[in-house]
């Protein structure tokens, strides 16, 4: 049976008359998504397969969609009948623009054949003359497929059996894992390679064979690491030779890849005899070419020629190519693919040096894949939106850079000496202190935040953002929110327990236990929940500290912000001072030296309620208050003086012994705020500091800790109270029961019942990380004063989308926290936090 | 949810016939939204004081009719458009001027005291005084304080009012069934177009002549524009020769024409002639609200593509509106784009426009996002124009209502003199390769300047972009 090779992401355009049984081959051989027929095209537009007037329209649709496939990455066929070269050119041009390789399989079937097909076909009863048409025309081009752009063109009987497979690209090496070893541009840096390669832990292993031109040195790692190479193996330094021997050899061994570099193409194209430029270094390779003979030239213009322009490796996780690479480029083939991967991309101006101005690719770089290059030297490596170049210039005096992946370290060993002299000179390119992602990072893309997401979270899987609520979230983050620098966490709406079955309570810590039971959590932590607002307070250990680790240049040294991210204190110096409190705390507890940090993010409470809600308060708390106890004082006066109308009695006076109630409820939150004494905050979660999500601590640990920062200022730190309970243990519960019954009556809020672990998981997935359990009295502040009167009416709660909703909203905390410390973008941990206030615009009723 | 009147005349009771109500009995009746309860206290012998007690369920408004979306809430305390459907109910035929059993007492001026036990008035004391002492009333309204445990809170925006005149029933519960929803300014119910007919209804021969009338209809029918015109129109027809001549019919209010330009009038046509006079064909207004300057900028030809872009969903579809963009023909349509945008995030849909405007847009931004703002702008979307306005803070002594130290709007962040101005807009030029001139806008002041103030950008060609 023959076989057809065809690359496994090709465009393949059939050629064929009407007639010639295109669609019938390409049924057999393909999927029926890959397959577009114009046929089937004009019937979408048309009702009717045959209208030759909706031709243009059909093929407008048709390339819409293959334009969609194959930026995705999909092999597509054209079933048309293609015999015409300005059908084909249109294929071609496609096909360049989103860098696969056009395959032309022509079908070539006697016009007597085709014609007694159409005839038996009703919507094709165009008469035999148009076969003859094409026949002829498609005839006249087949020479020229190649010319046109085809190279790989295959001539089909479809009588014959054949099978037709799909071959990968030479740069899929997606199914090596690793580790690797990617190694920066050599230049000729021998000696430096060598002790790279020891440094990385590799051993020289001499080959048995002897060849003149390869000699005998290779490399082997003994946990079998694989380097790569990342191009520019020749030209100015000293002994590119041996460098072409070294990686040649571990080639052949199987202990590396090599991608070329322009140095390394510019000299196989003088090794093939093309008229090239003798300078950048070209010089010192050819001196050291010279003593080779003609035979030996050709295999070292054969090995790179061989070299594959960039791979894509470990599942697509990894790319490495000298000069970088476009994430639509990826693992792609074309000339346009190959040159970026030799050259990168230019502005097309020179600057100062003579250089040519080259278009910052990374900075827009917005890929999954983590991409490896060099080509340009740099001071040192650094990070940019998953990018890194790691050419430190070793040829220039600098060093030579490897990344170890998938650890991702550099290990460099300097130049012994400055083997050329760079046109631009390699230094430190400027006096900003931040990195080039945080400079980069300064202002962020409304690209990165708008329209409908999805948020990739590694608790929660994928998180939904509805374009509805973005578009909410960005007038509050644009109008109200901090600098998005400082702004890296949002913490999660909580659930309250289930309705109490308890009569006269509408929640009760039975339910909060019996939710942790069912979702198999034995050992809960049951904290005081603090009547405050909720603050995120972040403090470097000094503002040069906040400038290096938050990219920020406002001279603060830290902030506090709500839950929906605006700053806390309008007044930046009240501010700092409620930071520079909390810092001395963080000092006096020793923190900065046991957590080895410059930051911390805490999670806390901040009281009391009517310094940020005083307005709130104003406006409907108290004003309720006053208005209700002056209308049922009245009434119950005017009921008093008439005696037709004592049944009204009891009732009013119910509702004011409630109004009283409830204004008693909300004045214990209230107290005047005139200086930084007058607050009091609760620390909760001490969330991160440097390298650290302390999301694998236990609440326990968090209230411990806590609870030692809070004993060096205890006038201006509350150390929220808190009860360990095995909630399997009837006892244990019964007594935190009654804890909570105390707290409650004496007016509190209630309590926050969360897992030992922070982070739990149950049967159904992602387990509540809190649940509140509220005070009969402080409720009437949610439900309204007499609330009591009417708790059947109010039973009915679902609280099953506000658990869903702080299943999300948690994910996505932790998942900003995580990016963060991991030193990820700005907009990577942006997302997360832009995507819990969005969540926080969906409709819930407030009340839960 | 209390209103007491009191009858002091000779024979206290009468009122008792008046209202349909014996004053022995207590009088219940249920609503949709609750209870109504009549009752009178112990009667005296020169006085008889008849209360009507509403009982609101706002439990049942929240979750059943979902009139209300907080439980915790005035409503059932104060008296509102509810305690209007209420006396509606109750004292219909006393509010219709009925009174079978002692028809004689109807036209009789009784000494009346009305007592609202607690009202939200909006627009406080003085409007309280202004509504009902034209009708002859002499009125006390005590204010309540917020909490008396609290005493810094100071007053709530709630009253007690005492009103006291000689007038009959009927008259006086029209005056109450109309004013009180005013007053509260919070209908409950949705306005349809038979409220014009309720309003004069219950108006009849006093709404025409009140001298708040304007107002009156206004929040009656909720500032529905045109069953305000409506309104008005046929309480002209009813009195000829309105008391306010000089108050002209609703129908020209738009024609704003012979009055002095406001000083945002100003401030865009100011920005439009600069665009005008700088010969730019495409224009980007950044933080367009409600589309004023848009509207300016569609009728000039010269500009062939206009963008407005705002942060605020809610402000572009207000701006669609106003600008009739789905009625637009097309080649008006194809000139302009309306977009949500920030001019905090780099947005490449910002670039390409010739000039760009930010008219008081700068000041609602906090200090510290400023910079983000600037680079945005200047660095990013990099238009060859920026022109950029902000409120002159030394003006504000000029304006009489503005207490001393407060800025002119709740959202500014900060408002600068003309020097903090200048070297902003100096300080950017320079940063980003701009040269910039600075001019007043509004009335020019010797000492205080303008009100408003431009800074106009210009891209320096001798800078590489």
């Amino acid at each position: 049976m023959r076989v057809i090779e065809i690359p496994e992401l090709a465009l393949v355009a059939l050629v064929g008359a009407s007639g010639s049984g295109k669609s019938t081959f390409a049924k057999q051989h393909f999927r029926p998504t890959e397959i577009l027929s114009s046929d089937s095209f004009r019937g979408l537009v048309a009702d009717d397969e045959g209208d030759q007037t909706a031709t243009a329209d059909a093929f407008d649709a048709l390339y819409y969609l293959l334009e969609k496939r194959l930026a995705r990455g999909l092999l597509t066929v054209i079933d048309a009948t293609n015999v015409q070269p300005e059908d084909r050119a249109r294929i071609v041009a496609t096909a360049r623009k989103f860098h696969c390789l056009p395959v032309a399989m022509v079908v070539n079937t006697p016009a007597e054949l085709c014609i007694e097909r159409n005839k038996l076909r009703p919507e094709r009863q165009f008469g035999a003359h148009v076969v003859h048409r094409q026949i002829t025309a498609l005839r006249r081009g087949l020479r020229g497929l190649e010319r046109e752009g085809f190279r790989n063109v295959q001539f089909i009987d479809p009588v014959e059996e054949f099978e037709i497979r799909r071959v990968p690209l030479w740069n899929n090496r997606k199914q090596e894992t690793g580790p690797f070893d990617i190694i920066g541009d050599l230049h000729g840096c021998a000696d430096e390679l060598r002790l790279l390669l020891t440094r990385l832990g590799w051993n020289a292993a001499p080959l048995d064979g002897q060849s003149a031109l390869w000699g005998q040195e290779t490399w082997h790692h003994p946990e079998g690491r694989k380097a790569i190479f990342v191009g520019d193996l020749v030209d100015r330094g000293p002994n590119t030779l041996d460098c072409l021997r070294i990686v040649h050899n571990m080639i052949a061994t199987g202990t590396a890849l090599c991608v070329p570099g322009n140095h390394d193409v510019k000299l196989m194209r003088w090794l093939r005899g093309a008229k090239v430029q003798i300078k950048h270094g070209l010089e010192q390779s050819i001196a050291e070419i010279e003593p080779l003979d003609k035979a030996q030239r050709a295999e070292l213009a054969c090995f790179l020629a061989s070299l594959v322009s960039h791979y894509v490796l470990d599942g697509g996780a990894l790319v490495v190519s000298h000069a970088g690479l476009r994430e639509e480029m990826h693992g792609r083939g074309s000339g346009a693919v190959r040159e970026f991967c030799l050259y990168g991309e230019t502005t097309g101006e020179t600057d100062e040096f003579g250089l040519p101005v080259r278009f910052n690719w990374a900075a827009e770089y917005r890929g999954r894949a983590c991409v490896v290059y060099g080509h340009t030297p740099v001071p040192a490596p650094q990070w940019l939106n998953n990018t890194v170049n790691i050419d430190t210039g070793a040829v220039f005096g600098g060093s030579l850079t490897a990344l170890r992946y998938p650890e991702r370290d550099f290990v460099s060993v300097p130049a012994a000496r400055e083997y050329a002299i760079p046109a631009r000179p390699l230094r430190p390119q400027a006096l900003d202190s931040r990195s080039s992602q945080q400079q980069l990072d300064d202002v962020l893309d409304l690209a990165d935040v708008t329209g409908k997401r999805f948020i990739e979270t590694r608790l929660h899987h994928s998180v939904t953002i509805r374009e509805e609520n973005s578009i909410a979230a960005l007038e509050v983050m644009s109008r109200f929110a901090t600098d998005p620098h400082w702004l890296i966490y949002l913490p999660p709406t909580m659930s309250p327990s289930e309705t109490a079955k308890q009569p006269d309570y509408l929640e009760y810590p039975t339910e909060a236990f019996q939710y942790f039971r069912a979702n198999g959590v034995e050992t809960v932590v049951c904290e005081e929940k603090h009547m405050g607002s909720r603050a995120i307070v972040i403090v470097a250990r000094d503002e040069a500290a906040a400038g290096l680790r938050f990219g920020v240049a406002d001279g603060r040294g830290g902030v506090c912000y709500t839950r929906t991210g605006r700053p806390f204190f309008a007044d930046p110096r009240e501010e700092a001072a409620f930071v520079d409190r909390v810092r001395s705390a963080l000092t006096a507890a020793k923190f900065w030296e046991e957590f080895n940090s410059s930051w911390f993010c805490l999670d806390c409470e901040l009281m009391p309620w009517s310094a940020k809600a005083r307005e709130l308060i104003e406006r409907q708390y108290a004003a309720v208050g006053a208005a209700g106890s002056a209308a049922l004082m009245a009434s119950f006066a005017a009921i008093r003086n008439s005696p037709a109308a004592a049944g009204l009695l009891p009732a009013r006076e119910r509702h004011l012994e409630t109004m009283q109630k409830y204004r008693a409820a909300y004045r214990r939150y209230c107290w005047p705020v005139n200086s930084l004494g007058d607050y009091r905050l609760a620390p909760f979660h001490l969330l991160a500091s440097e390298g650290l999500v302390h999301t694998n601590r236990t609440n326990l640990w968090h209230m411990q800790t806590l609870h030692r920062l809070a004993a060096t200022d205890p006038g201006f730190l509350i150390a929220t109270p808190f009860h360990e309970v095995n909630v399997n243990d009837e006892s244990q519960v019964a007594a935190a029961t009654s804890w909570w019954e105390r707290l409650t009556d004496g007016g509190g809020e209630g309590m926050v019942v969360k897992p030992m672990n922070w982070i739990e998981s149950g049967p159904k997935g992602l387990v509540q990380p809190a649940l509140k359990c509220r005070g009969r009295e402080y409720l009437r502040i949610i439900y309204g004063p007499s609330y009591t009167e009417e708790l059947s009416t109010l039973r009915k709660r679902a609280v099953n989308a506000k658990r869903s909703l702080a299943a999300r909203e948690f994910a996505l905390g932790v998942e900003s926290l995580e990016r963060f410390v991991a030193g990820q973008p700005l907009r990577r941990v942006h997302e997360c936090v832009f995507g819990v206030l969005a969540l926080e615009s969906e409709p819930i009723d407030p009340r839960l | 949810m209390l209103l007491s009147i009191t009858n002091a005349g000779p024979n206290p009771t009468d009122i008792g016939f008046l209202l349909h109500k014996n004053p022995a009995n207590l009088h219940s009746a249920e609503l949709a939204f609750g209870h109504a309860h009549v009752f009178y206290s112990t009667p005296h012998e020169n006085s008889c004081t008849a209360h009507l007690l509403l009982d609101i369920n706002s439990v049942e408004l929240v979750r059943g009719a979902q009139q209300l979306d907080d439980y915790v809430n005035d409503r059932p305390y104060v008296a509102s458009s509810y305690f209007a459907v209420a006396i509606g109910r109750v004292f219909g035929t006393a509010l219709a001027g009925n009174c079978q059993r002692r028809p004689d007492l109807i036209a009789a001026p009784l000494k009346l005291t009305i007592v609202i036990e607690v009202i939200r008035a909006r627009g406080g004391a003085d409007l309280l005084q202004r509504l009902f002492a034209p009708l002859g009333y002499t009125v006390d309204a005590a204010p309540i304080p917020l909490d008396p445990v609290f005493p810094e809170w100071g007053d709530s925006r709630y009253f007690r009012v005492t009103l006291a005149a000689t007038a009959t029933v009927h008259d006086a519960l029209s005056h109450l069934y109309v004013l009180l929803p005013v007053l509260d300014d919070e209908k409950h119910y949705y306005i349809a177009d038979d409220e014009v007919e309720k309003l004069l209804r219950h108006g009849e021969g006093w709404l025409a002549s009140h001298p708040e009338r304007q107002l009156i209809v206004k929040r009656y029918l909720k500032r529905r524009p045109s069953l305000v015109e409506i309104a008005t129109a046929r309480l002209l027809e009813e009195c000829p020769q309105p008391l306010d001549a000089e108050e002209p019919p609703a129908a020209a209010t738009e024609k704003e024409l012979e009055r002095p330009l406001t000083l945002h009038t100003q401030r865009l046509s100011m920005v439009a002639t600069r665009m005008r006079e700088l010969n730019v064909k495409s224009v980007i207004d950044l933080g367009c609200g409600e589309g004023r300057l848009l509207r300016r900028l569609l009728a000039d030809r010269s500009f062939d593509r206009i963008l407005g872009m705002d942060v605020s969903h809610r402000a572009l579809e207000i701006a669609a509106r106003k600008l009739k963009l789905d009625r637009m023909p097309q080649r008006q349509r194809a000139r302009l784009e309306l977009f949500q945008g920030s001019l905090l995030y780099r947005d490449t849909r910002l670039n390409g426009a010739d000039a760009a405007a930010l008219v008081e847009v700068i000041e609602h931004l906090d200090p510290p996002r400023l910079s983000a703002a600037e680079r945005v702008v200047f660095k990013f979307a990099r238009p060859r124009y920026v022109l950029v306005t902000t409120p002159n803070r030394e003006y504000n002594v000029l304006f009489p209502t503005l207490p001393p130290g407060n800025m002119r709007h709740g959202d500014h962040r900060f408002e600068w003199t003309r020097a903090e101005f200048q070297s902003w807009a100096q300080a950017t030029a320079q940063r980003y390769g701009y040269t910039v001139t600075t001019e007043p806008v509004g009335p020019l002041d010797e000492t205080h300047g303008a009100p408003s103030q431009l800074a106009v950008f210009a891209l320096d060609n001798q800078v590489a972009a």
